[in-house]
């Protein structure tokens, strides 16, 4: 009787512990366009709570590396689990719990804000009263009350982005994945989405792409540096900087030329 | 709402918040009247729409493609075609749903054309299945015109090119069956290629609907059109969504 019950509280940690370890698992991914080597054989994980910082120079790799998992691109060879979900074998199904900003945030220009999200709605099959609780706790979050009944092509940047990210978070993903989520947003919306992103942070598992190094200090619990489609270091920003005694400026300098070249 | 009825109701919508539908809808309408009555709608003395009909297909040559350019050629310039597919919703459903809901559109302009079954109806009797038949067949037709112009648009991110590159397709599918076409091409061509020729045309099978017979080779004619050739735009944009 003591054994059955330590035997089945065992079981339940490991199963929470299975769950928790696997919300995202990326195996050798592979990607080429042409003779370009994209990304080129990178592995990690990812697990709840912990929000990843892909960084790197211009053309790393990081957004087709981001396009593979959100199931955009398919991978020359390795593959990745996304909810415990293969994105080659079950693309849709990794698509339902899993919320992607691309990097310029694209929308149909000529859609309002709320006919926007109301597509996205359907598309995500978020119906009746969920559709309206849904909307009541996006809008507000991403403040884009003032422009819901405008057309999407006529908003600046910053909206738009805001926009892209309500679309993002609409169905309440598990999998955040935000590629350079505050490219282009003035000082003040640059904090109001890190702070958003900090504050998600808890209950979701989440990647975001950045060539922002501040950003990275301010939002990620771990990041991965990655040039030339390659992972060059993942650990945690205070560890780096720990053990290269610099910035994290320079750390990033240091790793992204030196090793290139050799 | 599944991938495609999403899809589907988004893109029809999309044609009536722009001024697309409408600049669209003026003028096929106006080219509609205006070729029947300059080729003799008066002057036949005959109470049926066969002048209608007839000249719908080169009339579709222009506009098809015009309303098919943007289906693929703007998602990928825009690079929306990067959230479309990153929602639970697979490439096929997406191309069908934008097929369906231009073709729906083409359904809507053709409705629109309304007047002339009236026209005929005040100043005869005409035969009312004959333009039943008339209507689906170029309904039929529209659709095959439609589903080559998606696949020129996903092969180009640039809808000029989209554009004439669909045109040239459908004019050579319609010219194909020219009667002065055909004269020229049996000075030197053997007679099975010339009825090859003859049966790959849209107007071939197109005559025998004007003349009021809905036979199944004709039907099966443009279904399989349809098919193939949307079948052939998810594969491309497969492809090169990417690049």
């Amino acid at each position: 009787m003591n054994r059955e019950c330590r035997k089945i509280t065992s079981w339940k940690l490991v199963h929470r512990y299975d769950v928790e370890t696997k919300m995202i698992s990326v195996d050798k991914l592979c990607r080429t366009f042409g003779s370009i080597v994209a990304v080129d054989d990178i592995s990690f994980e990812v697990q709840k709570g912990h929000v990843l910082g892909f960084l790197g120079p211009n053309g790393a790799g990081k957004s087709t590396a981001m396009k593979m998992l959100a199931c955009f691109l398919e991978p020359d060879s390795g593959t990745a689990s996304i909810c415990g979900y293969d994105i080659r074998e079950d693309p849709v199904k990794v698509r339902k719990c899993l919320g992607y900003l691309s990097e310029n945030a694209p929308a149909y220009g000529e859609m309002t804000v709320g006919s926007f999200l109301s597509f996205i709605c359907d598309a995500r099959d978020i119906r009746g009263t969920k559709r309206q609780q849904a909307l009541d706790r996006v809008v507000p979050m991403c403040s884009i009350e003032s422009v819901y009944y405008q057309s999407i092509e006529t908003l600046s940047k910053g909206y738009k982005r805001r926009v892209g990210l309500a679309q993002a978070l609409i169905h309440d993903p598990q999998v955040l994945i935000l590629d350079e989520p505050t490219d282009g947003l003035d000082p003040n919306q640059k904090y109001e989405v890190r702070s958003l992103i900090n504050k998600m942070a808890g209950e979701k598992c989440i990647i975001v792409s950045t060539h922002i190094l501040e950003e990275v200090e301010a939002i990620c619990s771990r990041t991965i540096i990655i040039a030339r489609g390659k992972i060059l270091a993942d650990s945690t920003p205070k560890e780096l900087k720990d053990r290269y005694q610099c910035s994290l400026e320079e750390v990033f300098r240091n790793i992204t030329s030196t090793r290139v070249d050799a | 709402m599944n991938g495609f009825g999403t899809v589907f109701k988004r893109e029809l919508k999309g044609y009536f918040v722009t001024p697309v539908a409408y600049v669209f809808l003026v003028i096929f309408l106006f080219f509609a009247g205006y070729l029947t009555f300059r080729s003799g709608f008066y002057e036949m003395r005959q109470a049926d729409l066969g002048i209608f009909f007839g000249n719908l297909p080169l009339l579709f040559v222009f506009m098809v493609p015009s309303t098919a350019m943007r289906l693929w050629s703007e998602e990928r310039k825009t690079g929306t075609i990067e959230l479309l597919l990153t929602l639970p919703i697979t490439v096929a459903e997406a191309v069908w749903g934008k097929f369906f809901a231009a073709w729906a559109f083409l359904g809507i302009a053709l409705l629109l054309t309304f007047p002339m079954p009236l026209t005929v109806y005040y100043l005869g009797n005409p035969d009312t299945g004959l333009i039943i038949v008339g209507y689906l067949g170029s309904l039929l037709m529209a659709g095959a015109f439609l589903a080559i112009g998606s696949f020129f648009s996903a092969v180009s991110k640039n809808q000029v090119i989209s554009f004439i590159l669909s045109v040239v397709t459908c004019a050579v599918l319609v010219y194909a069956g020219m009667p002065t076409t055909l004269n020229y091409l049996s000075g030197f061509l053997p007679g099975a290629i010339l009825a090859m020729v003859e049966q790959m045309s849209f107007l071939t099978h197109f005559e025998s609907v004007q003349r009021g017979v809905l036979e199944f080779k004709d039907m099966a004619y443009f279904v399989i059109l349809i098919i193939g050739w949307v079948w052939a735009c998810t594969i491309i944009l497969d492809e090169k969504k990417a690049n």
